[in-house]
């Protein structure tokens, strides 16, 4: 009998494997991004003129499908979750980098001087004040960034299915059985909503001292 | 003591934003930079803990270069007020006011305890320490920028327009407070304010700087008011300046007349008797010696004074301790033209006329009397 969690012996995983391992393939990449992001960001920042260009590639870079993509790497990666999760990982920085760049520079110029005057090298500005104030902003990238790297780790079944959840969509063709497309078609929005509400919760553990909407002053 | 020796900023495009500037800034007092936006006096505050650095001239801190030490150093040594308290929005209250004895290395327990002793110094009250910035108006955001400047006990209070976006009245408050803070620990203190009345508020000295960064006059706030050295500083001063300046004449120096005050209770022969008085009017008291209003001797009736119809009294000058300023501003608002003087509970001393103090006035400018007795009276 085929069930709706039935999966194809072919894709050699149990349905919470496919999970797994698609949660692997896509939030990898994304905090890849993340740390390749931050400093690329602070550059921007630093360097003003820096910016526009590095925007124009990244949007660029994200024009590329992704199947130039693995035209490209399988010389190199091979058939591989590797192949699938580098674009993703530079996907992510159409994403990132803005978000961060936006985040940091909305930190108010007196706050700024401030740490400035009050003995701050660049280095603490940094980390001790830049970069927290900025972080609700980053959560914001990273939220648009994972729930499109979920949907985007399914192309993986391209090359050897290397899809995760993806790979159900083929094998719903090959095999005659759309319930597995439908399967993974709502999984892969579960897997994006519980995504972002755990990115959500993040923001608000790592923020307490953001007014909170409604709340007097 | 802080010597700035003909320093000169000029930026890249050659705009010129401090122009061979040469004061020297006397210690444990407030010198406040004034003028008008554009005439380089953030820019001259912001040389002096290097965050610009100046073209020409150097600066120097009890005779030591601050070019001397790393710039780091030099900043935890100085403490900084801007506008708009540029406090870290992302850490509490008290992790605020630790900022810098925790960059110096103290422990996290030392740095908080000095943070909660500056809360309370201040004027804030202990149950905001775990509070974030944004819970907090701008009054106590400002008072918290000064709490942070202070934390480490610096010799030095640099101060960017501290108060300049906070309301009249709490600008008031914080003035206040500053004198008070300062009376108590008697920093070096460097004001910038474009407010020509909060820097003769505040001031010790007053350096009254002009567009292109030039220092137009540098002196005491009475003689600035007394003797501005040109137009230019003239027309900064405003109008009325010879009325503010009578804030640095003590009224202590007045003599006050007791005979015409009565009380409301008071009896035929008593009103009669103070009646006869050359004065035409009488000031009439509650029970308890506070002012009620003026009448004519002859519009009064003992036992039956209706205070509701009694003249009003303007408002009193604690004696000795307001302005003739003040004395001057009583008379002048009531229809009688006499000055009502008052102890510090509010009980009436004695009455002046408008005379009386015309004379004090110009005995005061005889005697030149503006020295620290005066200041205090502010």
């Amino acid at each position: 009998m085929s069930g709706f969690f039935d999966i194809p012996s072919d894709l050699q995983h149990s349905y919470l494997g496919l999970i797994g391992l698609h949660l692997r393939e896509a939030l990898i990449p994304v905090l890849v991004g993340l740390l390749v992001s931050l400093p690329i960001a602070q550059l921007c920042v630093r360097f003003r003129w820096l910016y526009p260009p590095v925007l124009g590639v990244t949007t660029v870079l994200y024009a590329v499908p992704s199947l130039a993509f693995f035209v490209f790497l399988i010389d190199y990666t091979g058939q591989s979750e590797t192949t699938v999760m580098i674009p993703l990982a530079v996907y992510s920085l159409v994403v990132l980098v803005p978000a961060i760049v936006d985040g940091v520079r909305s930190v108010p110029p007196e706050t700024l001087a401030a740490a400035t005057a009050m003995g701050l090298g660049a280095v603490r500005r940094y980390f001790q004040v830049q970069l927290p104030i900025a972080v609700p902003a980053i959560i914001a990238g990273l939220r648009v960034a994972t729930v499109s790297s979920i949907s985007l780790v399914s192309i993986g079944m391209l090359i050897g299915n290397q899809g995760a959840l993806g790979n159900l969509l083929n094998d719903a063709n090959i095999y005659h059985r759309p319930e597995l497309a439908v399967n993974a078609v709502l999984t892969m929005a579960a897997l994006a909503i519980l995504a972002d509400a755990a990115l959500v919760l993040v923001r608000r553990v790592l923020t307490p001292w953001m007014p909170r909407k409604g709340a007097a002053r | 003591m802080i010597r700035i020796d003909s320093v000169t900023k000029r930026y890249p495009d050659g705009t010129v934003a401090v122009d061979r500037l040469s004061l020297e800034i006397p210690d444990r007092s407030i010198t406040v930079l004034v003028g008008p936006s554009g005439c380089g006096k953030t820019t001259t505050l912001r040389m002096i803990n290097r965050m610009v650095e100046p073209s020409e001239g150097s600066i120097l801190l009890d005779g030591v270069d601050i070019q001397a030490q790393p710039v780091n150093t030099l900043r935890r040594s100085m403490g900084y007020v801007i506008q708009n308290a540029g406090l870290f929005q992302h850490r509490t209250i008290i992790d605020n006011i630790a900022t810098v004895p925790r960059l110096l290395g103290w422990s996290k327990e030392r740095s908080r305890a000095r943070a909660a002793e500056l809360m309370e110094r201040v004027g804030l009250d202990s149950s905001l320490a775990r509070r974030y910035p944004y819970q907090l108006s701008g009054g106590q955001q400002q008072r918290v920028g000064v709490a942070r400047a202070l934390a480490a006990d610096p010799p030095v209070l640099l101060m960017d327009e501290p108060f300049s976006a906070v309301d009249p009245v709490v600008r008031k408050g914080l003035q206040d407070e500053l004198l008070r803070i300062q009376e108590e620990l008697g920093k070096t203190i460097v004001f910038v304010t474009h407010d020509i009345d909060e820097a003769i508020k505040l001031g010790t000295m007053v350096a009254v700087m002009r567009t292109g960064g030039k220092l137009a006059q540098f002196a005491p706030p009475a003689e600035l008011l007394s003797a501005p050295a040109d137009d230019f500083v003239e027309d900064f001063l405003g109008t009325d300046r010879g009325i503010r300046r009578l804030s640095f004449f003590p009224s202590g120096a007045l003599k006050l007349e007791s005979g015409p005050v009565v009380p409301v209770d008071a009896d035929a022969k008593k009103l009669a008797a103070r009646g006869s008085a050359d004065v035409p009017y009488l000031l009439v008291t509650d029970l308890d010696g506070k002012p009620l209003g003026w009448g004519a001797p002859q519009d009064l009736t003992a036992g039956e004074i209706a205070v509701g119809q009694l003249l009003p009294y303007g408002r009193p000058f604690v004696h000795g301790k307001d302005s003739l300023r003040a004395a001057l501003d009583g008379a002048v608002l009531s229809p009688t033209g006499w000055s009502v003087g008052v102890d510090g509970t509010g009980r009436v001393v004695g009455v002046v006329s408008q005379a009386v103090i015309a004379e004090a006035i110009r005995n005061a400018h005889a005697e030149g009397r503006t020295d620290d007795e005066a200041k205090a009276v502010r």
